[in-house]
């Protein structure tokens, strides 16, 4: 089931990253096969947002260069979306306005760009909430609006920073779920950062564990062979349980 | 029920209020100082003969025009601060300082400078209104959730359609209050110039009842602009409350 | 602000604009803008003139009193009504009322009823100053925490201990930030009412300068005038950030 290395829809190259005196990230370089989900996972404040950021062209690396299908980044672009991990939803815009937002700012036209938000308000679920305002909504519901106004732009490359974090658990679960049908469905590259071990293996074909400041890419761990089991088998499968006894291994020492 | 409460307490408080100045009327405290209802009626007359409406016409035209002009003057000008760290180095210390100063004290230049016709009047009421006006707005610019203005780049949203669709939406529950607060300011200022410049409007019924001892009518005219200033802006805050419900709690981040 | 990494401190531009009032007063535009150093000069000479002091002294008399008084009666009030639904519901609209009015209208009526002198003017002060010290004070007592409150009687504090040991210390951020807008708005209060009732203080002052077009000797005393009330509210501001560290972790 895995694309051949080759296949490389983004990649980060020797990526610092210094805010003042204090050094974000270091030297940090790793690849983002096509189409498969990639996690950062790494202790609080290493550095996973910044090297989000840096990759949707939010903010400038000090040294190093981001590709994207082979061009370099400059800033943010077309071929990237964002799901913010705390929404960032216009609370004077109604649900359909705010799929609809970043379509807009391309400057497509009203029914067009509707008709496509529309859609994607189905699909993450929201159908019938369309003229609902943000804080008429849950947290979960919330994410959801995130994640179609993310997808209706049709950007090949979904940046996730901590989407998850600001809904409760069972929505989070079903989240995860419906995320693993998104990755299968949609031909695209997602980049997820969490906090959660768990949670990386279970969604992940590739956990990149990043060390504390200055951050680099401490190990990538490929977690496969339980991926075609089904949702509900793979909490349940010996080698999930191993891969995050193992990650947790490596990270309890940062802990302390 | 519980709002039948507050509307009778108010009721009662309003009525101690006005049964103690009738009281303190007849007895009398002052030669100065009429009954409620002596006050009452004298407001009744210039309402019936509407001299009332005519002052109140003189009185709103400099606070009108002030007002527009400073919404405009400093909308503007507060966005600009709010948008750039140079303007916003060079503008703000004005304004902090004219804040905090007081700046009723510039009339007697004005007055030589402008006359003492509409000008300075417009003029009193821009200075008393502008200063919360720019710092109300420039400060809510600044304090866009910078989540929001990251997500109108990275959806690509040019410089201009982030000011326009998510920064000013974003600022305008604070511009508004700011707005409140100005034309709060600018009655002051009208007043104020109309007592201290010439008197017109209001002001004019205030000092010419004043001069002819004429209590009643001068209470009268006071207890009328007080009111008409407070309904006002009460209908400013209905206004407020009304237009923007959804912004204050929409903002994901207070979930 | 930074030019090239150097951060220019706050306020700074000020200097810009005096250096710029300078140009503009040299260049003589207008005659009712003289040169800052003109100004400058003037302040100088007139500074120790009895008429100068004199006024001076009367405003600031004029406005501890006024302010005095607003806080003495203001914190009480405002304390009384956040801990009474009673009280408060009986005040609330009045205080809103008077928060929002156009004070200046009450001037004249301060005039006929205690004269064209200094007990005007400290009312005129007082009035400007009250409404948002009860205000705040009252809402500084409407959040105190309830488990506090309980804490306190469950050690068995006796209702005037728990009132300066608790509600006091507790609702002190809020109350200094009132206070602080209170004595922003009783400067003006004290200039307005000085203005109106011409006789006392700086605004016979103002009378004095702009009836004889002295315009250095003007804008010297409004240079005076502002540097006090803008030095007055950040040394408020000040002390209000000492006290509030603690107002975001009740
Ligand atoms: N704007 C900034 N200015 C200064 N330092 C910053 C800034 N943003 C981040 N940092 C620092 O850079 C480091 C990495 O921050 P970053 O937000 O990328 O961490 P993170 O891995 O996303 O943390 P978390 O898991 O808590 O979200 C942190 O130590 C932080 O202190
Ligand atoms: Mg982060």
């Amino acid at each position: 089931m895995r694309t051949p290395a080759s296949e490389i829809a983004v990649t980060a190259r020797r990526i610092s990253k210094n805010y003042g005196a204090v050094e974000a990230l270091r030297n940090l370089s790793l690849d983002f096969p096509r189409g498969q989900l990639t996690s950062l996972l790494g202790p609080s404040g290493c550095g996973k947002t910044t090297l989000l950021k840096i990759i949707a062209g939010l903010l400038e690396p000090t040294s190093g260069e981001v590709e994207v299908n082979g061009k370099a980044v400059t800033g943010p672009g077309p071929d990237r979306a964002f799901v913010f991990q705390d929404f960032a939803l216009l609370p004077w815009a109604n649900v359909l306005r705010n799929v609809a937002f970043g379509l807009e700012l391309r400057g497509i036209a009203r029914s067009e760009r509707e008709a496509i938000a529309e859609g994607y308000i189905r699909n993450v679920g929201l159908a019938g909430f369309e003229a609902s305002y943000p804080h008429e909504l849950s947290g979960g519901m919330r994410q959801r609006v995130g994640l179609a106004r993310a997808l209706s732009v049709d950007a090949q490359v979904l940046l996730m920073d901590e989407p998850f974090s600001a809904v409760d658990e069972q929505t989070r679960r079903k989240f995860q779920e419906d995320l693993l049908s998104l990755v299968q469905r949609e031909a695209k590259t997602f980049i997820f950062v969490t906090h959660s071990i768990e949670e990386a293996v279970y969604v992940s074909d590739q956990i990149a564990i990043l060390l504390p400041r200055p951050s680099r890419v401490s190990e990538i761990i490929r977690p496969g062979g339980f991926r075609n089991k089904g949702a509900d088998q793979i909490r349940r499968d010996p080698e999930y349980l191993d891969i995050v006894d193992e990650i947790w291994a490596s990270l309890r020492r940062y802990v302390e | 029920m519980m709002p039948q409460r507050s509307l009778m307490l108010t009721l009662l408080s309003a009525g101690l209020v006005f049964g103690a100045w009738q009281i303190a009327g007849m007895i009398p405290v002052s030669y100065a100082f009429p009954t409620f209802l002596e006050t009452m009626s004298a407001l009744l007359r210039m309402v019936l003969d509407g001299t009332l409406f005519v002052a109140f016409g003189e009185t709103l035209k400099p606070l009108l025009v002030g007002i527009a002009i400073s919404a405009a003057l400093g909308i503007g000008l507060g966005l600009w601060i709010g948008l750039s760290s140079w303007f916003d180095w060079l503008f703000s210390p004005i304004f902090i300082v004219m804040q905090a100063a007081p700046l009723a004290a510039l009339i007697p230049l004005l007055v030589m400078v402008y006359g003492i016709g509409l000008t300075s009047k417009v003029f009193v009421v821009c200075i008393m209104a502008m200063p919360v006006i720019v710092l109300n707005t420039s400060g809510a610019v600044r304090n866009t959730p910078t989540p929001l203005k990251e997500m109108g780049r990275s959806f690509l949203g040019s410089e201009r359609d982030i000011v326009l669709k998510i920064i000013l939406p974003a600022a305008s529950p604070i511009i508004f209050s700011g707005l409140r607060l100005g034309v709060s300011a600018g009655f002051i200022g009208a007043v104020l110039a109309e007592l201290k410049i010439t008197p017109t409007g209001v002001g004019d019924i205030i000092s010419y009842s004043r001069s002819i001892a004429d209590y009643p009518s001068m209470y009268a005219a006071i207890f009328s602009i007080i009111v008409l200033a407070v309904l006002f802006l009460n209908l400013l805050e209905r206004l407020e409350d009304f237009l923007f419900e959804g912004n204050n709690r929409g903002y994901a981040s207070d979930t | 602000m930074t030019i090239h990494g150097y951060r220019l401190p706050a306020m700074s531009s000020l200097v810009l604009w005096a250096v710029l009032w300078e140009i503009v007063g040299r260049s003589g535009l207008t005659f009712f803008i003289p040169p800052l150093s003109e100004v400058l000069q003037t302040l100088f000479q007139i500074i120790g003139t009895p008429a100068f002091q004199n006024a001076l002294q009367e405003t600031v008399v004029a406005f501890l009193a006024g302010i005095l008084a607003a806080v003495a009666i203001g914190i009480p009030v405002g304390i009384l009504m956040g801990k009474s639904r009673l009280v408060d519901e009986m005040l609330l609209p009045w205080v809103n009322m008077f928060l929002s009015a156009p004070l200046t209208a009450l001037v004249p009526v301060l005039m006929v009823l205690f004269g064209f002198g200094m007990k005007s003017i400290v009312i005129t002060t007082t009035l400007f100053a009250i409404w948002i010290i009860i205000l705040n004070s009252r809402a500084g007592v409407k959040q105190i925490d309830r488990s506090l409150v309980e804490m306190a009687r469950s050690f068995g504090a006796s209702p005037l201990d728990a009132f300066y040991k608790v509600y006091f210390w507790a609702a002190l951020p809020e109350i200094l930030g009132g206070v602080r807008i209170g004595v922003i708005r009783g400067v003006k209060g004290v200039i307005i009412g000085q203005l109106l009732i011409s006789v006392v203080g700086f605004g016979a002052l103002f009378e004095l300068y702009s009836s004889n077009f002295l315009m250095s000797h003007f804008w010297a005393v409004l240079l005076v005038l502002f540097a006090m009330a803008f030095a007055l509210s950040e040394l408020l501001a000040h002390l209000e950030r000492r006290v509030s560290y603690y107002a975001a972790k009740r």
